[in-house]
């Protein structure tokens, strides 16, 4: 997709005067984060169960070859095929030949990010094979021809009164002609449009939350259903994951789903846990007849072994971003990405490069608070903070930037000159404030006195007052 | 060079390492072969009767709601009261599985069964559980000819029956009982875990129940007696 | 009232570059009550700062050689104590990254990462210590830093402290633990979104009732402080320890004499 990572200042500015968008992300910290703290806390293993997960990971992600080819040959055994795709590109291609082969004009797809990473809805459309997102939100976007604004609830940002909107717009082709208005109607009208579309498709196209090696199975976990009516209705399914999702056995991934819900939305448990092995078998009476893994590389291997591989441990539930002050207040789209929010920051200069995401891992106060929600315990801050070295080193940092740091680290390695400096800033100051106790305007730092005042410095620093009174036996 | 090599060359690479041992082989063969769980919740270490209990707990706290009948002959008029109460369809599409063939229908003339796999004019569905799990009050569907899986998706009303020997208490359980079906590494087309019925929240984050899977989840679980 | 446990023990405060500059009477306010808990204090003079500023802005160099400074200048002290999490957060706990591999250094990093406490959380676990006689009639909502609260572990101690002061009442705010949006270079660097930040930390503080808004970072409170000056919101803001050290009369922070 496209990416505009680099305008995320400027979307930062719309974001934060547009009123629509305000009231969307206010509401995230009164909804997830609250039902997460409630349900972890039902949950007293919840902690332990974070450490294993995280331990787990690192394990797989330590044997990640021998467990992806472990999984290959289940799904072969299981009468499945794999497909391996190093790029986006290839993959877009895979897909579209499977769907070629199964004449496919409509094609149903459950929610997934790697589709979103790869632009496929476009390139399908392109090629001639309609693809229709059947998540709720995911539905909402493509009609308004956007993109998700959070991984869990895509269509985030938009309004109920916009939803009234596009579907009156969107369906009346189908012949509804009211303006809804109440949620109720709007799922039901989008439930029964829908319903004929699952019927129809000749593909359906999943993501996977995880792969398990023993069996062979590709999992997927949805509230709305929607993902198996995709998956279960059509001749043929495909699911597409990043490689890094593979996870050993059914008692590991048990490990995650105590997670996953809890740490996504504060259930104990989504409402669908999907797994899907093989096609169908010889006398079931549905079921798909072809069943298709593609697997995508594209950037993840890179990460192994180096500073940021603990990204990989992700399991995509959103807690991060549900938890940030900045998310909360920019929205997703700002980001200009398929992953908004800390886990955004961390990985898209990874997967974009770093000079086009170069606002993103900067834009944090560094508050930790996606650090401690994370439930495989990613240490987000750390690994943005390893970006900003990445282009402090490779002068990616702009140059006003990089002079500010270095004239102040000049003073700060010199104490006598520094004390000098600060004997200077905290008289004049103090000067500029006047009794006001506060100075107005800081040319220099636009940035503080463009949204505060200045408290003024009490006027002779601390340590010159430190020695006075040593000087003076106190 | 063909994209798999490609990635298991970089996998490989960036890891540090050639391919694994054969000593380390075998250990992620047996790690993998041994089933070995993580930390399973205390809640779940309690007497079968409880477990029960749990389980109806549970559901009822997603939405779905429960009845406990005493035995399988009572299936047909429960699910009548069920139909009558929610002023529901009388027509019902039923999961081919044996277990059902003996239910006595005779009692409740009204109620239309025809069984098989669902079409999209269904709007209740019967099926039985292949477990359940009191942990969270999940249902574990497993599919196979006779438990066609889109009895579980399709119809906006779906009714489960279940016996209280099928309940244990985690998704670990349930992992013993699919390998002592299907054989250790092996798993029907199809597992659903069912926590509830089908909900979205993604207009403003409001719940609305129903979003394209039933709206409606009835469980139906039969006093047999002690776990199974 | 002092605890023996910290009886003749030399402890060297870290003042903190904010402090030096800004703020004066947080680190005499802290000087006091550290003599107050028994402790025998001593300010090194070659301080200048912590490092953090250039640690965070990803001069990873600059940050090496100031942390060498200040393992220096505080070494053989039994404890160094900053009024400030922020401050004592990045030399427990991000020193050792800065010099992760080299294991010379690691030896002194973690020695010092070990004596190093945020002030509240040193008066409270390490001292026992606790106001005595202390009085301001006023009511008081804390301010978590997200260092003190997520580095640090400080939560309760501040609370306990003020709790003793006589006369004081605590009311907590909404959503405390929420960030404030200062972040060092963050709120110079992506302002609008740190006002947007700090706008939503100051309407749940104003929504608590509190007259007072305490912390225990200075950061954070000239945050707080600036923006609500520049609101013309009615909210004296303090340093914990100044309220503690029974400073808290004087004038709040960004408050001009009277």
């Amino acid at each position: 997709m496209q990416v505009t990572s680099r305008r995320f200042k400027e979307g930062a500015h719309d974001a934060l005067h547009d009123e629509n968008i305000q009231k969307a992300f206010s509401k995230v910290k009164s909804g997830f984060p609250v039902a997460r703290a409630k349900t972890a806390s039902e949950l007293p293993e919840f902690e332990d169960l974070r450490d294993q997960a995280r331990d787990l990971k690192d394990h797989i992600l330590g044997n990640l070859d021998y467990y992806l080819e472990y999984f290959e040959d289940q799904v072969l055994l299981q009468g499945g095929r794999v497909h391996w795709c190093s790029s986006y590109a290839e993959a877009r291609e895979v897909i579209l030949e499977i769907c070629r082969d199964a004449d496919a004009k409509t094609v149903t797809k459950g929610k997934s990010m790697i589709t979103e990473e790869m632009g496929l809805n476009d390139y399908l459309q392109e090629k001639g094979v309609e693809p229709i997102e059947t998540d709720l939100g995911e539905y909402i976007i493509q009609l308004a021809h956007e993109y998700p604004s959070h991984i869990v609830a895509p269509a985030l940002h938009k309004t109920k009164d916009q939803v009234t909107e596009l579907f009156h717009e969107s369906h009346e082709k189908y012949g509804f002609k009211e303006r809804l208005t109440d949620p109720q109607a709007l799922v039901n009208e989008a439930r029964s449009i829908l319903r004929d579309k699952f019927v129809a498709a000749d593909v359906g196209i999943t993501g996977a939350n995880f792969l398990i090696a023993e069996t062979g199975s590709t999992v997927i976990v949805t509230n709305e259903g929607n993902g198996d009516l995709t998956q279960s209705l059509p001749k043929t399914h495909i699911a597409v994951s990043s490689i890094e999702k593979v996870v050993p056995t059914l008692e590991d991934v048990s490990l995650f789903l105590r997670l996953l819900a809890r740490s996504a939305t504060g259930q104990e448990m989504s409402v669908y846990t999907t797994f899907s092995t093989g096609p169908k078998r010889m006398e079931d009476i549905d079921g798909p007849t072809n069943f298709h893994v593609v697997l995508v590389d594209s950037g993840r291997s890179d990460l192994l072994g180096s500073d940021k591989q603990d990204l990989l441990r992700c399991l995509k539930c959103g807690a991060c971003m549900n938890h940030c002050p900045v998310y909360q207040a920019v929205g997703g789209h700002s980001y200009g990405w398929v992953y908004p929010g800390p886990i955004g920051a961390a990985l898209n200069p990874h997967m974009v490069g770093l000079e086009e995401a170069r606002h993103l891992p900067n834009a944090s106060s560094f508050c930790g608070r996606c650090e401690e929600v994370c439930p495989v315990r990613i240490p987000l801050p750390k690994i943005m903070r390893h970006w900003r070295e990445q282009a402090f080193e490779t002068q990616v940092t702009p140059k006003p930037e990089r002079w500010g740091i270095g004239i102040w680290a000049f003073f700060a390695k010199r104490p006598k000159l520094y004390r000098l400096m600060t004997r200077i800033s905290a008289r004049s100051l103090k000067l500029m404030a006047g009794k006001k106790g506060v100075v107005r305007k800081l040319p220099l730092m636009k940035g503080w006195s463009s949204v505060r005042d200045f408290p003024a410095p009490e006027g002779t620093t601390f340590m010159d007052q430190w020695k006075k009174q040593q000087r003076e036996g106190k | 060079m063909p994209s798999r090599d490609k990635i298991f060359s970089r996998i490989r690479h960036n890891l540090g390492r050639g391919p694994l041992a054969e000593e380390a082989v075998n250990a992620l063969k047996a790690r993998i072969e041994g089933h070995v769980p993580h930390t399973i919740p205390k809640r779940t270490d309690i007497a079968h009767k409880e477990q029960v209990d749990l389980f109806q707990a549970k559901a009822e706290a997603l939405a779905a709601t429960v009845a406990r009948i005493s035995s399988l002959d009572d299936v047909p008029e429960a699910l009548r009261d069920y139909l009558t109460a929610h002023n529901l369809a009388t027509r019902i599409k039923m999961s081919p599985d044996p277990a059902l063939d003996n239910l006595p229908f005779n009692m409740t003339p009204m109620l239309e069964i025809n069984r098989g796999a669902a079409a999209p004019e269904d709007e209740v569905s019967l099926t039985p559980a292949f477990a359940g799990i009191a942990e969270t009050g999940t249902l574990c569907m497993a599919s196979s000819a006779e438990t066609p899986s889109t009895l579980n998706f399709l119809p906006e009303n779906h009714v489960v029956v279940i016996k209280a020997s099928q309940i244990s208490g985690s998704l670990e359980d349930s992992w013993a009982r699919l390998r002592q079906k299907y054989g250790a590494g092996n798993l029907p087309r199809t597992v659903n875990f069912i926590s509830g019925p089908s909900r979205t929240a993604d207009i403003e984050q409001t719940l609305i129940m129903g979003a394209h899977g039933p709206r409606r989840l009835h469980i139906l679980i039969v006093d047999d007696g002690p776990q199974d | 009232m002092s605890a023996s446990s910290v009886e003749n023990k030399k402890v060297a405060l870290f003042v903190t570059c904010l402090v030096d500059l800004n703020r004066p009477s947080v680190g005499f306010a802290a000087v006091k009550l550290l003599e107050a808990a028994g402790c025998t204090i001593m300010v090194p003079e070659v301080q200048t700062c912590c490092g953090q500023i250039a640690y965070n802005s990803g001069d990873k160099e600059s940050a090496k050689t100031i942390a060498t400074q200040v393992i220096r200048a505080f070494d053989g002290f039994d404890y160094v104590v900053a009024p400030s999490g922020s401050c004592a957060g990045m030399i427990r706990h991000h020193y050792k990254e800065l010099f992760d591999g080299d294991d010379t250094m690691m030896v002194v990093v973690e020695d010092l990462a070990n004596r190093t406490y945020e002030l509240t959380s040193f008066l409270h676990d390490i001292c026992g210590y606790k106001p005595d006689g202390v009085q301001l009639e006023t009511t008081v909502t804390y301010h978590d830093s997200c260092s003190s609260l997520r580095e640090m572990k400080v939560r309760d101690q501040p609370r306990a402290l003020l709790g003793a002061v006589e006369g004081l009442e605590i009311k907590e705010s909404e959503d405390r633990e929420a960030c404030c949006g200062f972040g060092g270079t963050f709120c110079l660097k992506y302002s609008e979104i740190s006002e947007s930040m700090v706008d939503t930390k100051i309407d749940n503080l104003l929504a608590s009732g509190a007259e007072t808004l305490a912390a225990g970072d200075l950061g954070c409170l000239m945050n707080i402080a600036g923006r609500l000056k520049r609101r013309s919101a009615p909210l004296k803001a303090m340093h914990v320890a100044e309220i503690l050290a029974g400073m808290g009369d004087k004038p709040g922070i960004g408050e001009g004499e009277n």
